[in-house]
């Protein structure tokens, strides 16, 4: 009786998944954003930083967006690109963002920050932090069921 | 879902777009982006699987951006306000460098520490007109305790105290007058939450400026002290000077203005003394003769008395008057 109830359970909770599992029987890959404030809280003289969820966010304020992804399926996933354009209101936070794959001309062209350049009236000009337009990240191999969470911090404008 | 379709449909099509779009609030608004603003990311990953290739696009995650409360305040009248008899006007300005509109209530401080005199209230102006200077009449008056109107993000208004010279001043002496703004909304130590204040649907968080600031202006009395001297000479029938029938007197009046300040519309006055006799076409102004008709001269006598009209005199000068009468 109790085995009975439990694969009927157990049953139940795959009738409720079915949608999701079907939906991703052509898309192994799930992405999950997220997004926190990293708030400097002075706790005994010292200053500490606290990611929270951004309940109260002004300009200046520094955000950690996410996005955590996971190969669910049952096959290699090669050649994974996960592409996230800046949002508006926000630039990308200059700390950091050296280490990134950016692009300043809305996804065109890609490269390290120091690399790129934008022009204006005076001519080409190093691309700075808050000229990126867009972030990725490229994982040649995703195993399956590796996953990760790519981040960027961003200040609000 | 919803999002995650919309946001994929504006993928292909949007990059262009998107470059002018990030770009725009940082050069809209110098002090940030509008309270209210969303802020949305979103991410989307292409990737192969065997001989297929597939895109998926993650949650869109939102943020609101918040209203931060901060201001600014100037004193815009750089040099002292020279104060004489009449009104001063005081120049200040207040930013609103919070991202929402926001008024702000006034406070006017005229007895500031180091004062030598404490200067009088009369109103507090807004610049309605936006043209920069005091328009009696037009510019609005703020009752006391009433607001500024609404001040956009990044918006300034020039706000005009008028302000007289108490009694007790003397030339000389200096003073200033503090205005102080602070958001309606409220105030406080930086990131105090006033929560669902805050303009576009979210909070109000106290900026650095606490969300109140002040601001100084100065002004000088620039007053004049008027001291009047008579003297008087007399020439005798016999070429002596005894006071007899028949002997001339003249009598000089002597004004000299003190101060940095002037003195306005002043009359060098004096009535024929009895027992004497004003000697017609006698009049003078520091030398040079006027006239005994009311005239466009500034001098009039008559046997009544004499009557100089000297208008404004500045501060360091000397008028002298003198006229004739002989002794009945």
């Amino acid at each position: 009786m109790n085995k009975f109830l439990i694969a009927a359970a157990s049953g139940l909770l795959a009738t409720m998944a079915a949608p999701a599992v079907s939906a991703q029987a052509a898309q192994p890959i799930e992405l999950k954003g997220d997004v926190k404030v990293d708030k400097v809280v002075v706790e005994n003289g010292k200053e500490k930083h606290v990611l929270i969820d951004p309940k109260v966010v002004v300009p200046g304020d520094k955000l950690i967006f996410s996005t955590a992804y996971r190969n669910a399926g049952t096959e290699v996933v090669k050649d994974f690109v996960v592409t996230n354009p800046i949002p508006a209101g926000v630039a990308l936070a200059p700390l950091g963002a050296d280490k990134l794959e950016v692009s300043v001309d809305g996804g065109k062209t890609w490269g390290r920050l120091a690399a790129l350049t934008v022009g204006n009236a005076a001519g080409p000009q190093p691309a700075q932090a808050g000229d990126v337009t867009h972030v990725r990240w490229v994982l040649p191999v995703l195993a399956p069921g590796a996953s990760g969470t790519l981040t960027y911090n961003a200040l609000v404008r | 879902m919803k999002n995650h379709l919309a946001m994929r449909a504006a993928w292909g099509t949007a990059t262009i777009a998107a470059l002018g779009a990030v770009l725009a609030p940082g050069l809209a608004h110098a002090t940030g982006v509008t309270a209210g603003t969303l802020i949305q990311n979103t991410a989307t990953a292409t990737y192969t699987s065997g001989t297929s290739s597939g895109s998926v696009t993650s949650n869109t995650v939102t943020v609101r951006v918040d209203e931060l409360l901060d201001v600014a305040v100037a004193g815009l009248t750089t040099t002292p306000a020279l104060a004489g008899a009449s009104n001063v006007v005081l120049d200040y300005s207040i930013t609103n460098t919070g991202n929402g509109p926001e008024a702000f209530n006034l406070v006017v401080n005229t007895a500031v520490a180091g004062n030598q005199f404490d200067a009088v209230l009369q109103s507090v102006v807004v610049d309605s007109n936006g043209n920069g200077t005091y328009d009696a009449g037009v510019d609005q008056v703020l009752t006391t305790g009433q607001p500024t109107p609404s001040i956009a993000a990044d918006g300034s208004l020039r706000v005009f105290l008028i302000v007289s010279l108490p009694g007790t001043a003397t030339d000389g002496q200096t003073s200033q007058v503090q205005l102080s703004a602070t958001a309606v909304t409220g105030s406080g130590t930086p990131g105090t939450v006033f929560a669902g204040q805050g303009d576009g649907g979210g909070d109000a968080v106290v900026g650095a400026s606490t969300a109140t600031q002040s601001a100084n202006d100065a002004l000088t009395a620039a007053l004049a002290t008027v001291a009047l001297t008579k003297s008087a000479t007399v020439v005798d029938p016999f070429g002596g000077s005894q006071p007899v029938p028949g002997a001339v007197v003249t009598y000089t009046l002597v004004a000299t203005v003190n101060g940095t300040g002037q003195a306005d519309n002043l009359h060098v006055t004096d009535v024929i003394p009895a027992g004497t006799t004003y000697e017609a076409g006698t009049l003078t102004l520091d030398t040079a003769a006027l006239t005994d008709a009311n005239d466009t001269d500034a001098g009039e006598a008559s046997a009544a008395g004499i009557d100089v009209d000297l208008g404004n005199v500045a501060g360091g000068t000397t008028k002298t008057v003198t006229f004739n009468v002989k002794i009945d």
